[in-house]
């Protein structure tokens, strides 16, 4: 506790009310958000325009690295020209319900079987091995077989999106499973809880942290699981944009297609963040910092 | 029920009761050894000794959550088979439901047992006004006082009107202030219930005031050393009784004889860490 002797902040004089004091810090704190967004701005002008100067001076080489003048200009054209194959929107939602199906299908797996894992010791022991050598496979070298398997379309894009998701959330699932608070469980069956009661009020519940925080992480793995998949071999999708702006060394457009994707995980991880407080009101709020 | 039975036997009865488990590192250890007690039917029995001989293991032989190696635990006269409907059991640390609101917690009880919804919130409305929470019904845990949250957690033992109560060190998280209070609420509430006790404690003088009889066990593995009965009037009120003389006095002769325990108890632990 001897931060709190050191970061003690300003001393008042004797006699200073309360409102006071609450105006002076309110105040403090306004001038502290105004500070860390003034610097967060700084930054990205200066990444941006730096990149813009260096492009046009020559020294950064605008055929590798583009510039953002020029991703912009191809953004814009993206979005109201559609891009040469087709127009952007629909490469998207490709994209997207590949991922969304592949995440949703690859959660719901993934809760299941890390619940039914956890609950069952014997279970756990049998298949533990399986998982982990499964698991051991990096994921993206799936993706010609399912290519091969589930053919040019939708389905190998949510294969591979699904088995990104699926370990990641399984493995949160079990974890969050075995770590249920022990009284928790005795003071529920003393209570009258029995096998399914259980798991539905003690279980899932104390696992909900532990899944959602592997949700989080997990979205951001099904679009890459998608994407691979259209790099090797799609008809529609921003990889597959990707891919056409590679072939035809058209960096802007490389990039361009980057920009998308981190507008849309950006999307995706807000919207994620709000379901969980909503889902969460029974947590404490963090305490607030009084610096 | 089998309150107005004929048949007077015990509550509780554990008989030449052993418990044996094995640590970590696979070496067999006695919690408990020989042991037996008695709890009438609505009788109040603490039991106190030394820190870790074995307490919370009683309890738990009698929930039925772990078995005896040897002896027999019995209930109303007949042997515990699984975790028996007729306990409530409440617990040393926080075991609410953190993700439940008050009334949530309370009427869980009787919801895992079957009682229709309506029924259920009506009588953990009943329960919470027992413990003086009206009007905190949709506060989480988080959001109440230590206090507080050991009201909830005694409506929801006391919903499901148990015949037999067990209490793991209950209000030993508390300040001291606040566990009196909670000791008037308890006596209060089992007055009326007529559940037979068993309260775990390592505080002789909340043993003394609380109860009816006071088991002294030996540092582990434990098993009984002697019983006390506490004589002191009813209805007491906790918070004035301890500076009666004849209070005084039993403390201070069950003092004396847990005292040995304790410091044997002490002594072990300490060889053990060195």
């Amino acid at each position: 506790m001897a931060d709190i002797a050191i970061a003690s902040g300003p001393v008042y004089r004797a006699g200073t009310s309360d409102a006071e004091i609450e105006a002076a810090a309110a105040k403090a704190a306004r001038r502290r958000t105004q500070l860390v967004l003034f610097w967060r701005w700084a930054i990205l002008l200066a990444f941006l325009g730096g990149w813009e100067i260096g492009a046009r001076t020559g020294i950064i080489d605008e055929f590798f690295f583009s510039s953002p003048s020029a991703i912009w200009s191809r953004l814009v054209e993206w979005i109201f020209e559609g891009t040469s194959e087709g127009p952007l929107w629909f490469h998207l939602w490709v994209t997207m319900e590949e991922s969304l199906i592949g995440f949703a299908t690859g959660s719901i797996a993934g809760i299941v079987v890390g619940i039914a894992l956890g609950r069952n010791r014997m279970l756990a022991d049998i298949f533990s091995i399986y998982i982990k050598v499964i698991n051991s496979i990096p994921r993206v070298v799936l993706a010609p077989i399912f290519i091969m398997v589930f053919g040019l379309g939708l389905a190998s894009k949510v294969a591979l999106s699904f088995v990104m998701v699926f370990f990641v959330v399984f493995a949160n699932a079990f974890q969050g499973v075995r770590e249920a608070d022990r009284n928790l469980i005795a003071n529920a069956q003393i209570l009258g809880a029995r096998g399914w009661q259980l798991t539905r009020s003690v279980v899932i519940p104390s696992a909900m942290s532990w899944i959602f925080a592997s949700l989080h992480v997990s979205f951001g793995f099904a679009i890459i699981g998608a994407i691979v998949g259209e790099f090797v071999g799609a008809r529609y999708g921003i990889g597959l944009l990707i891919n056409i702006a590679k072939g035809s060394f058209d960096s802007a457009g490389m990039y361009a297609a980057i920009v998308v994707i981190m507008v849309v995980a950006l999307l995706a991880e807000y919207l994620m963040t709000r379901l969980e407080r909503s889902l969460a009101t029974w947590r404490p709020a963090p305490l607030q910092d009084t610096q | 029920m089998s309150a107005t039975a004929p048949d007077e036997s015990p509550a509780i009865e554990l008989i030449n009761v052993s418990r044996r488990f094995l640590t970590p590192d696979g070496k067999s250890m006695t919690a408990i050894r020989d042991f037996n007690m008695s709890v009438a039917r609505g009788e109040f029995v603490a039991v106190v000794g030394p820190t870790g001989c074995g307490k919370s293991t009683t309890l738990n032989l009698v929930t039925g959550l772990a078995r005896p190696s040897s002896g027999e635990v019995r209930l109303f006269g007949e042997p515990v088979d699984g975790i028996d409907p007729r306990i409530g059991f409440a617990f040393q640390t926080d075991a609410l439901f953190p993700w439940r609101n008050v009334i949530d917690n309370v009427v869980a009880g009787p919801l895992f047992r079957g009682m229709p919804r309506d029924e259920a919130y009506a009588k953990a409305k009943k329960w919470l006004a027992r413990v003086h929470l009206t009007g905190h019904e949709t506060k989480y845990p988080h959001q109440l006082s230590g206090g507080m949250r050991k009201r909830v957690s005694l409506a929801q033992t006391f919903i499901n009107e148990p015949q037999i109560l067990l209490m793991d060190e209950p209000f030993s998280a508390l300040d001291v202030q606040t566990r009196v209070l909670m000791h008037d609420v308890l006596l209060d509430l089992w007055s009326e219930a007529k559940a037979s006790v068993v309260f775990v404690t390592h505080d002789l003088e909340e043993a003394i005031a609380l109860a009816d009889k006071v088991y002294v066990l030996t540092s582990g593995p434990a098993t009984v050393k002697s019983v006390y009965p506490v004589d002191l009037p009813r209805p007491r009120i906790v918070s004035e009784i301890r500076y009666e003389q004849d209070f005084i006095a039993l403390s201070k002769t069950i003092w004396d004889d847990l005292r040995d325990e304790v410091q044997r108890g002490a002594a072990r632990d300490e060889a053990r860490a060195a």
